[in-house]
């Protein structure tokens, strides 16, 4: 008895069963495409976490910023600095695990962005150096990012992300052409600063789709007197949201136009806000932390004033939500799939019943044991088999009804692997809905096989 | 030495405590070629023989050679290999497996076999040849009639070329003009060489046989051998004389 003959007689069986066999391999179908439509669904959540981690700077940037003074330096309180450019300066020279480091310098107190009447609810202004690009995952679309020399010379220029441009000078959804305000002037308390360069637009991967879908259709004519119409958070996370609405101005033109007024004379004010450093590597942060920290200290005249904020409990909480999210939903889907093996079971059991007599017939001319087991265990794992083709090809359709309709900012993702997984697991579910069968129509005595009718 | 030796055997049911013995110490001999009948009525134990002989079942004592090969204490896996290769069996209700059609119905003793799928057909075609049926290899079995369903099952039989053929109450299903039909390709089929044990409970129709074996409760009560013509009479037992 080969395999091949014992898969065409499985293939017949199943063919002179049409409907009870569909209904059978119902089951197999609904399981594996469910279990590949939640991958899928979580493989898009991860994608989407993903993408906003990066888009914050990745793994590898640490934030250090000015923290209480711990209760056992609390009498040192007068004493401590804080975060300052010497700072900066004793990180570039001294810790060599330490690749990069971006002063990060934010305005006091309340500060407000218009240009003519217009002004948009909130901005991320910081006064910072041309590295910030890097550190933060910027890109320039349009104009330049400043240089060296606009911040020594401590000019009044800016680099604005498209969020900004929305508010000011209109979004291209509304004025239907994209605005590029290369040279306008905004006023950013009271001091007007020119527009050298504008970000790229920040958002997630769905969110670009959707945009680039909803450009080819007609806008939607918006009635009555124009009005804001509240936020618009729908999808990007606030990741993308912050980043669209950054103003960057060199270090020194913060210090010089919205610090040096806070002192007596006009010598700017070194501190910080915080310091940005990216670690070489994220395999070496333990080490790198403690180098930054020991030069830090020596800064700092050893009164620990500052603190490290990693992504690493961001990261790590991406980690175990998917993890929670592939484990719950794999067990559903699995569930769903053992349901359907039982199915199997079921029908095998009751098509041995009916062809006892052809056992018996088989038996009595020349079929093993082990003839008639694999004979029946192929019958169940041809069930299961196309059961789980049929699954692969409706996981397809279950996946864009999920797209349709499901909450989660991220599309779904197939992978191939979560198909190569489901199928696996239905082909095994096959194996093992066909043993019992298998066992019992094997271990049938000829004779009494034969009699019965 | 004989084709099937049986010496002494004894084929013992448990029914609810109560020891049945279906065959009660049998010895009995089936030379290459020989065309046999075992005649007894309902219950005598004679299928048990014929399935014991068929390696379809193990005696409870005694031993059994067939063919060289003790199968007394063979193993399922060796048994079957013994009917699949040895043995053909034609049955009353035919048995031909309705889903599979009249070609693949002969074929199937080779699938088990292992032959492949073009000497399978051959085979199979030069099968139906003998019992004239090659015409109707693409039917299936319920769109033949009876006597015709009987041919295919003795091509089955026949087609792995076996030792011995057991026919179980050919005739038991066929109205008496086709049985007879029946009976006649078996006795030309044991005229070309072939050794054939025709089980039934009819003595009309072990009487094609020119060798006869009665059984009544699990023993051998007559036996008629033309061999033997000449020699004492092995007395029926519970007959008195």
């Amino acid at each position: 008895m080969n395999l091949w003959s014992a898969i065409s007689i499985g293939l017949k069986e199943i063919w002179s069963h049409k409907f009870r066999s569909l209904l059978t391999m119902l089951g197999i179908i609904l399981g594996v495409s469910s279990l590949i439509a939640m991958s899928a669904l979580v493989q898009g959540m991860e994608n989407g976490m993903k993408e906003a981690l990066i888009a914050i700077g990745g793994m590898e940037k640490v934030r250090i910023e000015t923290q209480d003074i711990p209760a056992n330096q609390a009498h040192l309180t007068d004493d401590a600095v804080g975060c300052t450019i010497d700072d900066v300066y004793a990180l570039e020279r001294s810790a060599p695990l330490v690749k990069e480091v971006t002063p990060e310098m934010r305005p006091p107190g309340y500060y407000r962005v218009t240009h003519g009447a217009k002004m948009p609810d909130w901005v991320n202004l910081v006064g910072t150096w041309p590295s910030a690009l890097d550190m933060n995952d910027h890109v320039v679309q349009y104009g330049r990012m400043f240089n060296e020399i606009d911040d020594e010379a401590a000019r009044n220029v800016c680099v604005i992300g498209t969020y900004i441009r929305d508010e000011l000078f209109g979004a291209p959804e509304e004025v239907g052409h994209e605005i590029i305000p290369l040279g306008e002037t905004i006023n950013i308390n009271g001091e007007p600063f020119r527009i050298i360069g504008m970000f790229q637009r920040y958002e997630s991967e769905q969110d670009r789709k959707e945009r680039e879908l909803t450009k080819e259709q007609p806008k939607t004519v918006q009635t009555g007197p124009a009005r804001r119409r509240g936020h618009n958070h729908k999808g990007g996370g606030f990741v993308y949201g912050w980043k669209n609405r950054t103003i960057y101005i060199p270090l020194n033109t913060m210090w010089l136009r919205f610090r040096a007024a806070t002192g007596t004379n006009s010598v700017p004010d070194p501190h910080l806000s915080a310091l940005n450093i990216k670690v070489a590597s994220f395999d070496k942060l333990e080490p790198a932390l403690e180098q930054a920290r020991n030069v830090l200290m020596s800064t700092h005249k050893g009164i620990e004033d500052f603190a490290f904020r990693t992504q690493e409990d961001w990261a790590e909480n991406i980690q175990t939500a998917i993890r929670n999210a592939r484990l719950s939903g794999g067990f559903i889907a699995a569930i769903s799939l053992l349901v359907g093996g039982i199915g199997i079971m079921n029908i095998m059991l009751a098509s041995i019943t009916e062809r006892i007599r052809e056992i018996g017939i088989r038996k009595a001319i020349g079929a093993t044991y082990a003839g008639i087991f694999i004979q029946i265990l192929i019958e169940s794992l041809v069930i299961a088999v196309l059961g789980g083709l049929a699954g692969l090809a409706s996981s397809y359709a279950l996946v864009h009804l999920l797209q349709a309709m499901s909450p989660t900012e991220n599309t779904p993702v197939i992978t191939v692997t979560a198909m190569l997984v489901a199928f696996l697991f239905s082909a095994a579910v096959g194996v093992l809905a066909g043993l019992i069968p298998a066992f019992k129509a094997a271990r049938l005595d000829p004779i009494q096989a034969l009699r019965y009718d | 030495m004989a084709l099937v030796e049986l010496r002494n055997v004894s084929k013992i049911y448990h029914l609810g405590g109560e020891e049945i013995r279906a065959l009660d110490d049998v010895s009995l001999d089936i030379e290459a070629g020989e065309f046999i009948s075992i005649i007894g009525p309902s219950g005598s134990g004679k299928s048990t023989l014929m399935h014991i002989l068929g390696c379809l079942d193990t005696p409870t004592k005694g031993t059994i050679q067939i063919d060289g090969t003790m199968i007394q204490d063979a193993t399922a896996r060796q048994l079957a290999g013994i009917r699949n290769r040895k043995i053909g069996f034609v049955f009353q209700f035919f048995n031909l497996l309705p889903k599979l059609n009249v070609l693949q119905n002969v074929e199937l003793p080779m699938v088990y076999g292992g032959l492949s799928a073009r000497a399978r057909r051959d085979r199979a075609m030069r099968a139906l040849q003998m019992v004239d049926l090659e015409n109707r290899s693409k039917h299936r079995p319920m769109q033949l009639s009876g006597g015709q369903q009987q041919r295919v099952a003795i091509a089955r039989a026949l087609v792995n070329d076996p030792k011995i053929v057991f026919a179980d109450e050919p005739t038991g299903n066929l109205d008496s003009h086709t049985g007879e039909v029946i009976l006649e390709l078996l006795r030309k089929l044991s005229q070309e060489g072939r050794t054939i044990a025709l089980v039934t409970h009819d003595p009309e129709i072990a009487a094609v046989t020119p060798r006869r074996i009665e059984i009544r409760d699990g023993k051998i009560s007559r036996h008629i051998d033309p061999k033997l013509a000449g020699q004492p009479r092995v007395e029926p037992v519970g007959v008195s004389v």
